[in-house]
Formats: structure tokens, C-alpha cells, sequence
């Protein structure tokens, strides 16, 4: 039986636990521990030492992304710590499952990183559809504020925090975390330019640290069981366990807390029951859309950053989309475009016209009007709107899928285009 | 005019952050929670009360596709169009839904019941198709259940 600390108290179903039973389940126990035995500093090595890495997509180890902010008396203050719950790529609902089926643990992980970072302010950026997690974590910020776990002088620590919590209204973009900042800060969500980096000089200029939901659900578990132990959570390089996830036509779509490396073979075939009857396996955006499809020949790669990434793709949330026999891929190439196309923030041009006419290019092959040059067309925009030529990631991400979509199913673009019509419909 | 419950709760959020402005997203929210949308004469109210330029504020009020600057229906449904939902029959729910309102996507109905708007992903993956009514999250949705979900919203 595989151990699952993240996901320990949550049922599915269930409303969450109290604060009672959340202390009585060992809740909290990490807070006392840091904050009356361990510096800031002995946490962010313990961390560091974990090898947690983010889990919002992008992989970055959690301690060296807190060690470049400036402590001392010297530091600029206030410094800030940022949830990034903005959970909205597609395919994904691991951090509605983590803030849903137990706020309190995600609020005990933000203080022992603000606790490590010296932040006296957190800030937890939320999306505006997760109604239930907002009721939930409201709730919980008032139970842990009355019992002493936010507030001034925590367990007489002298080190005090205050959450509040901010909800959006829609935008893709506003994940990215130095949009997220301006969002924040009240305006366009717009991604900043680095350097800076949001530790120097984040929201309103302060040090700051944007960290994932899920990512800061394990710091209580490094803490109580020390790195080494939370290391062995998981099967590869990567510490700790990781929740995974699928949807698409495979019999039990869902979510499951697993060690890290977990290979993609079991989860696809252990854990959401393999294909529906009727339906094959073609391949899998194994961390959301904006990351490339993997097939049957990567079914054994483990789910680690490094392996996904040898594979050819990106670990991103972990969370499968599973592409059938039965689906049109250009048809799901065109749905991920047109996703990337709209979501743009318009700030940079190849992203904000760019997309528009990859989705248009797709649109026609999907209609049967595409023409033979259609192909290395969107090939020229996987080059033109990939890293280094725009502002950001957004655009990169969007060229991922269709890339290997390209490569992996290029027979199906073919058919489209010699057939004048969609083989799929 | 705003109102001074709508006011009251507007400043209430200042002491959240350096900087009023930040409030900007809450305070359209509360605005639009009282009245469905935003009208114009708020807005500029509420840029006051930030100490930002109304078209400054406007600016990221059709920024998020959240905020609503022209009238909605009682009721707004977020349809989910994104990879999983579409992959599990997202294009056969729309179609059975802008066949019984008689709208397409953007659109109110003529009695004003219903505004029908797409949304990203929903993060409802494992139930998909999704959609919202509201507050509330509809999952594993087929299209002939959607009469029966609608009759629930007057």
C-alpha cells in the first residue's frame, strides 16, 4: 500500500476536516516543530534537501526558488509569499482536490514557507469557479487565525503572518506567475520581464515567492518526516509522492496520490483502469495542454521532470489527458489552440496573432479546406512561436502539443487535407 | 450610484493590500453581485474609490472574461470548451443547449433568463463534460439531462 500524506485526510465527497480533527490527525505538528526548534534557515534546507519540486508545471526545486530571497535585518520588507492557485490548465483539478479536501494542511505548508522566506503577508490567488474551495478556505483561515496558528507572534515565535485570501475572475494567464503579480496588484495580468525575478523585486516591488498549491501541501510532510524520509516517497530522483490524474475515455477517470516516478503504463492502466470498451489508446498530453503528446512507445517512462522529459515532453501537472482511436487529433489540436488563442493576454505579437492563425490554419484542415503547404506552415509556427521569441511561455506552451501532434499523428493531418474532410465525423 | 452596502464592502478590502488599487477584481465583483454587471456610471465610481482613471479601470475590467459589462441574464452558463470536456462530447451539449434557448454562445435569451457564455477549463476533468449554472458546478452532464438542469433555474 503506497503511502499518501498529502491526500491522508481527504475523502472524496467529504467536507474537510475541522480544525480539531485536523490538529488531532497530527495537523500543525510542523508549524510548532519549525517554529519553535528550527531556524528559517534549517527549514529551507530541509526542503532544499527533499528535492521537492514545484508542482504548478514548470519543476523548479522549491528551496533554491526560496534561497534567492534576501533575509538578514538588511532585506527589503515587507516580502511576500503568493499562492498560485489559479488551478486552470486544462486537464487539471489536483489543486481544487488539495484546497477542497483539506485547507489546512495548504495553509500550515504556506506558513512554514513564509515561515523560511521571512514573509509576513501570504496572499492565496484563487480562481473565481472554485466557489467550494473559497467557502472552505475561508473557513479554515478563521479557525487557524482564532487558535493562534496565523495571526501576531505565532507560538510566541515572534514571527507573524497574515492571509488573505484573493479571488480572480477568469484568465488563463493570470498562472503565470509575474502576470499573477500585476493581477495582484490590480491591473491587466500582463507577464513582467526577467530579471528581476519576483524574489528580488515582486508584488508591489517586495521579495516574493510564488509557489504552487500542491507544491507547498508537501512542506508539512518534509518537516515531520524529515527530507530523507520524504525522499523515499518516491520511486525516482524527484522527492516525495505527486497527485496524478486522467480524463478522457478511460474507465475510471480521477486523481491519485502516488510516489513521485510513478510509470505512465500504471497509471493508465492500474489506476484509471485502462481504455473503455470500444475505445484504443493513441497517445496522452501527459501534464495538461501545454505540454506534448506522448504514445505507446513512452508508455514506460517514468512520470519524474527528467524522465518526462527525456521522453520528449514535460512532466507539467501530471495530470493526463488521454487522446482515443475515436478522436480527430486535429480536431483536438484545434480545441487546444483555440484554448491558447484566446487565452493569449495580447501583450506580445507573436503570441496574440500568431495563435489566432494556427487555430484558423487548424480549423480549415479540420473543415476539409486544408492545403498541402497548411503542414509546414504550422510547422514554421511551432519554430517562430517557441521559446526565445515571445515574452513569455504561453505561446511556447501552446506549440508543445501541436508539435508532436505533427510528428506522432501527421498521417492523420495528411488524410484531412487528401480527403477533403474529417475522417473522424 | 453605488450603493453604501456596495461601498462599505469595497473599502472594507483596502486594508488587504499596499495599494487600493489592488482591490480593483473584488470590488467589480461586489458591484456585478448586486447587479449583475457593471454598468458604466459604476465603474467610474469605483475607479474613484481605487484612485484609478475610469478608463484605466475598465481596462482590466475586460481584461477577465468574469467581469460583465453588459447586462446578463438571471442566470450565466459557463459551458466547459476545453481539451477533456471536448474530448468527452462537449460539442454535442452545446448544440443540445443552444437548440432548447434558442441562443448561441455570448447570447441572452430573450426573457432574460439565461446568458450562455464558454469557459476554460472548469477542473471538473474526471466528470467531464462540465458546465456551470451560477455557483454551481454540473458534472458528467449528457445532453439529454440538460431540460431537467435548466427547469431548476427560474
Amino acid at each position: 500500500m503506497n503511502e499518501r500524506p498529502l491526500t491522508r485526510n481527504i475523502q472524496p465527497g467529504r467536507a474537510p476536516l475541522p480544525l480539531p480533527a485536523y490538529e488531532q490527525a497530527g495537523g500543525y505538528q510542523a508549524v510548532r516543530r519549525a517554529l519553535t526548534s528550527m531556524s528559517p534557515g534549517e527549514v529551507l534546507d530541509e526542503v532544499s534537501e527533499s528535492r521537492l519540486r514545484g508542482r504548478g508545471g514548470a519543476g523548479f526545486p522549491t528551496g533554491k526558488k526560496w534561497s534567492f530571497v534576501s533575509t538578514g535585518d538588511e532585506a527589503p520588507r515587507p516580502k511576500y509569499l503568493v499562492v498560485n492557485a489559479d488551478e486552470m490548465e486544462p486537464g487539471t483539478f489536483k489543486d481544487r482536490l488539495l484546497m477542497e479536501g483539506d485547507p489546512h494542511q495548504l495553509l500550515e505548508g504556506m506558513i512554514l514557507g513564509a515561515y523560511a522566506i521571512g514573509a509576513e503577508v501570504a496572499y492565496l490567488f484563487l480562481r473565481a469557479e472554485y466557489l467550494i474551495a473559497a467557502d472552505r478556505l475561508r473557513r479554515a483561515i478563521t479557525e487557524a487565525g482564532d487558535a493562534g496558528w496565523l495571526g501576531r507572534d505565532i507560538l510566541g515565535s515572534g514571527f507573524s503572518l497574515e492571509v488573505h485570501l484573493h479571488s480572480s475572475a477568469g484568465r488563463y494567464i493570470c498562472g503565470e506567475e509575474t502576470a499573477l503579480l500585476d493581477a495582484l496588484e490590480g491591473g491587466r495580468a500582463i507577464p513582467r520581464a526577467k530579471p528581476p525575478f519576483p524574489q528580488a523585486s515582486g508584488l508591489w516591488g517586495r521579495p516574493t515567492v510564488v509557489n504552487n498549491v500542491e507544491t507547498l501541501c508537501n512542506v508539512p510532510h518534509i518537516i515531520n518526516r524529515g527530507a530523507g524520509a520524504y525522499r523515499a516517497l518516491s520511486r525516482g530522483e524527484d522527492g516525495g509522492t505527486k497527485i496524478y490524474g486522467a480524463s478522457g475515455h478511460v474507465r475510471r477517470p480521477g486523481a491519485w496520490e502516488l510516489p513521485m516516478g510513478t510509470p505512465l503504463r500504471e497509471l493508465l492502466e492500474e489506476h484509471a483502469g485502462g481504455m473503455r470498451e470500444g475505445f484504443a489508446f493513441r497517445g496522452v498530453l501527459p501534464g495538461g495542454a501545454s505540454t506534448d503528446f506522448l504514445t505507446d512507445e513512452h508508455l514506460d517512462t517514468p512520470m519524474d521532470f527528467d524522465s518526462v522529459m527525456q521522453a520528449g515532453s514535460r512532466l507539467g501537472t501530471g495530470m493526463l489527458i488521454v487522446l482515443d482511436d475515436r478522436t480527430c487529433p486535429v480536431g483536438l489540436c484545434r480545441n487546444l489552440e483555440h484554448f491558447f488563442a484566446q487565452e493569449s493576454c495580447g501583450w506580445c505579437t507573436p503570441c496574440r496573432d500568431g495563435l489566432p492563425w494556427v487555430e484558423q490554419i487548424l480549423a480549415a484542415i479540420e473543415a476539409g479546406q486544408g492545403r498541402p503547404e497548411d503542414l509546414e506552415l504550422l510547422e514554421q509556427h511551432t519554430r517562430l512561436l517557441g521559446m526565445g521569441h515571445t515574452f513569455c511561455a504561453h505561446a511556447p506552451g501552446a506549440m508543445e502539443p501541436l508539435q508532436s501532434a505533427l510528428k506522432f499523428f501527421r498521417e492523420d493531418f495528411e488524410r484531412h487535407i487528401r480527403e477533403r474532410r474529417c475522417p473522424y465525423r | 450610484m453605488l450603493s453604501e452596502v456596495e461601498r462599505d464592502e469595497i473599502e472594507a478590502q483596502f486594508e488587504h493590500y499596499e495599494e487600493r488599487r489592488a482591490a480593483s477584481v473584488e470590488a467589480l465583483k461586489i458591484v456585478q453581485r448586486q447587479r449583475g454587471w457593471v454598468p458604466d456610471e459604476e465603474l467610474a465610481e469605483v475607479a474613484r474609490l481605487l484612485e484609478m482613471s475610469a478608463a484605466e479601470l475598465d481596462g482590466v475590467a475586460t481584461f477577465y472574461s468574469l467581469v460583465f459589462r453588459r447586462p446578463v441574464g438571471r442566470h450565466v452558463i459557463l459551458i466547459c470548451d476545453s481539451a477533456s470536456c471536448w474530448v468527452m462530447g462537449y460539442e454535442c451539449v452545446r448544440a443540445q443547449l443552444e437548440q432548447h434557448l434558442g441562443i448561441g454562445l455570448g447570447e441572452t435569451t430573450a426573457d432574460q433568463r439565461f446568458t450562455l457564455l464558454p469557459s476554460v477549463c472548469l477542473g471538473a476533468c474526471d466528470h467531464a463534460p462540465a458546465l456551470m449554472i451560477d455557483e454551481t458546478l454540473h458534472a458528467d452532464v449528457e445532453p439529454g439531462q440538460l431540460e431537467r438542469i435548466l427547469s431548476g433555474y427560474e
